[in-house]
């Protein structure tokens, strides 16, 4: 049996929540991030995609969502760090009968602002957003996205018919935009009713019609807490930017050795500074010239730097997935990534270099970071 | 009427350890009882065990196989094979699902 480790973060701590193909892992350090330790894996043998940390409202609570290939997914959740989950059968994520749909993978839990501190979302494969208002004991299938005209022409990407990212405005209260692969951007202004497409301007390679109605294949989109109305898209080829909340997107590849990949992270601070790690083509998914490379813009995208400092610059095939790529919030920025190989890295410079955390994992499909705050028990 | 259900490993959460559950099922006479029904009495005494064998919809999941004897129900008719009288109904993840 696989040993267990486990972790005992403190107020203040930084912690990366890390999910794999076989299990997840979660990594502590204090707020310098200098030395980190591990624990885990949970749920060793299932793929976890999701995870997220809710410290609204004085929860210091973790939430996963581990797949059996055979079981199914589950929510799970955690108040102690990872030592004890909730129970499988609670808190399930569940189609109504009347949709024929069946619960595939949990791709993304993200919980709401804090003023609604028991609101939660999951996006779902098939493409799906699921809300909770209690906390996560219940779920419901977001009717108004599920009604969606288009709903039924989406089709899977490479990894699914999947909504994989879900993005809550800080300042309006009623607007989310997701984004689904293979379909596009939706947004919401009435708080989940309605939905329209907000990918005006991003161009789909792979169809006849470059610039569809739907059916654009966007990888990641990113949003920066305090401009809203900007947001960062890494497409099936094709980075973008958009000032006006997805009304147009403007082609923003300036100086990549590739506009293809999958993660996008903004700089906690900054929103002129995001981050992506090119790979070399959909044929091909690995990072170009065998050179682990992030790319940095700090103009908004006008033009993009690649950061090496500790990166693998020779027979370095790496790939890093859709949420594998993230920042932390901490004054001097933290950016993660984790490698379909299994590597984890770190820089706590906002990029300029970087350190080694772990190699051996399982492939990593998702990379997620909290700063931890002193705990008042919420339920 | 008496079934004797086989739990998998992975399962055993939902059981308090136990590898296997026997039932009482009262069929009326004349009514053929099938592995869904039998199947019924398992979810009345581990509620928790239904949504990992089927999925919501009341499908077995593509990845778990459901043996009545040694017969798989996906050559028997599903969850309407007929079982009888102290029947062993296994529940055994299939090799196709590991990774």
């Amino acid at each position: 049996m696989v040993d267990v480790r486990h972790v005992s973060p403190k107020n203040g701590d930084a912690l990366l929540m890390v999910g794999t193909m076989k299990g997840a892992f979660l990594f502590r350090s204090d707020a310098s991030r200098g030395r980190w330790q591990r624990g885990g894996p949970y749920f060793p043998g299932q793929a976890v995609y999701a995870m997220a940390y809710d410290g609204r409202a004085g929860r210091r609570r973790l939430w996963a969502a581990p797949e059996s290939l055979h079981f199914g997914a589950v929510m799970r959740s955690s108040d102690d760090f990872g030592k004890t989950w909730s129970k499988e059968e609670e808190g399930s994520i569940r189609f109504p009968e009347d949709t024929g749909a069946s619960l595939k993978r949990v791709w993304q839990i993200a919980p709401a602002r804090a003023e609604e501190p028991d609101v939660l979302y999951a996006g779902v494969e098939p493409a799906a957003l699921f809300e909770s208002r209690d906390g996560g004991r219940k779920w419901s299938l977001v009717r108004g996205l599920w009604d969606h005209p288009h709903r039924p022409q989406w089709q899977p990407g490479g990894g699914g018919m999947c909504l994989h990212t879900v993005l809550l405005d800080p300042t309006r209260r009623e607007r989310i935009h997701v984004a689904v692969s293979t379909a596009g951007v939706y947004r919401t202004d009435d708080g989940g009713k309605s939905w329209r497409t907000a990918h005006k301007g991003v161009r789909a390679q792979f169809l006849p019609d470059k610039y569809p109605e739907f059916g654009q294949c966007v990888h990641k989109i990113a949003r920066h807490p305090a401009r809203p109305d900007r947001l960062y898209l890494q497409n099936h080829w094709g980075l973008y930017r958009t000032d006006d909340a997805g009304d147009s997107w403007k082609d923003v590849a300036n100086g990549v050795p590739s506009d293809f990949g999958f993660g996008m992270a903004v700089h906690p601070h900054d929103p002129d500074t995001a981050y992506i790690v090119p790979l070399e083509s959909d044929a091909f998914r690995c990072t170009p010239e065998g050179r682990l490379r992030v790319y940095r813009t700090r103009d908004a995208g006008k033009s993009w730097q690649p950061l090496t400092r500790g990166l693998p610059q020779k027979d370095a095939l790496e790939t890093v997935l859709r949420d594998a790529l993230t920042t932390d919030g901490f004054e001097k920025a933290g950016v993660y990534f984790g490698t379909r190989s299994g590597k984890l890295f770190a820089s706590r410079d906002s990029g300029t270099s970087w350190s080694q955390l772990a190699d051996g994992l399982p492939p990593v499909v998702c990379v997620k970071t909290a700063a931890v705050a002193k705990g008042r028990g919420k339920k | 009427m008496r079934l004797i259900f086989r739990i998998p490993g992975p399962l055993l959460s939902f059981t308090g350890g136990r590898h296997v559950v026997e039932a009482e099922a009262s069929a009326a006479e004349a009514t053929v009882f099938t592995v869904g029904a039998a199947l019924d009495q398992l979810w009345r005494l581990y509620p928790g065990l239904r949504d990992r064998i089927l999925t919501e919809q009341g499908q077995v999941r593509p990845h778990v196989n459901v043996f009545v004897g040694s017969d798989s129900i996906r050559d028997t008719g599903g969850l309407s094979t007929p079982v009888t009288d102290r029947a062993e109904i296994a529940i055994i993840p299939a090799v196709s699902g590991g990774m």
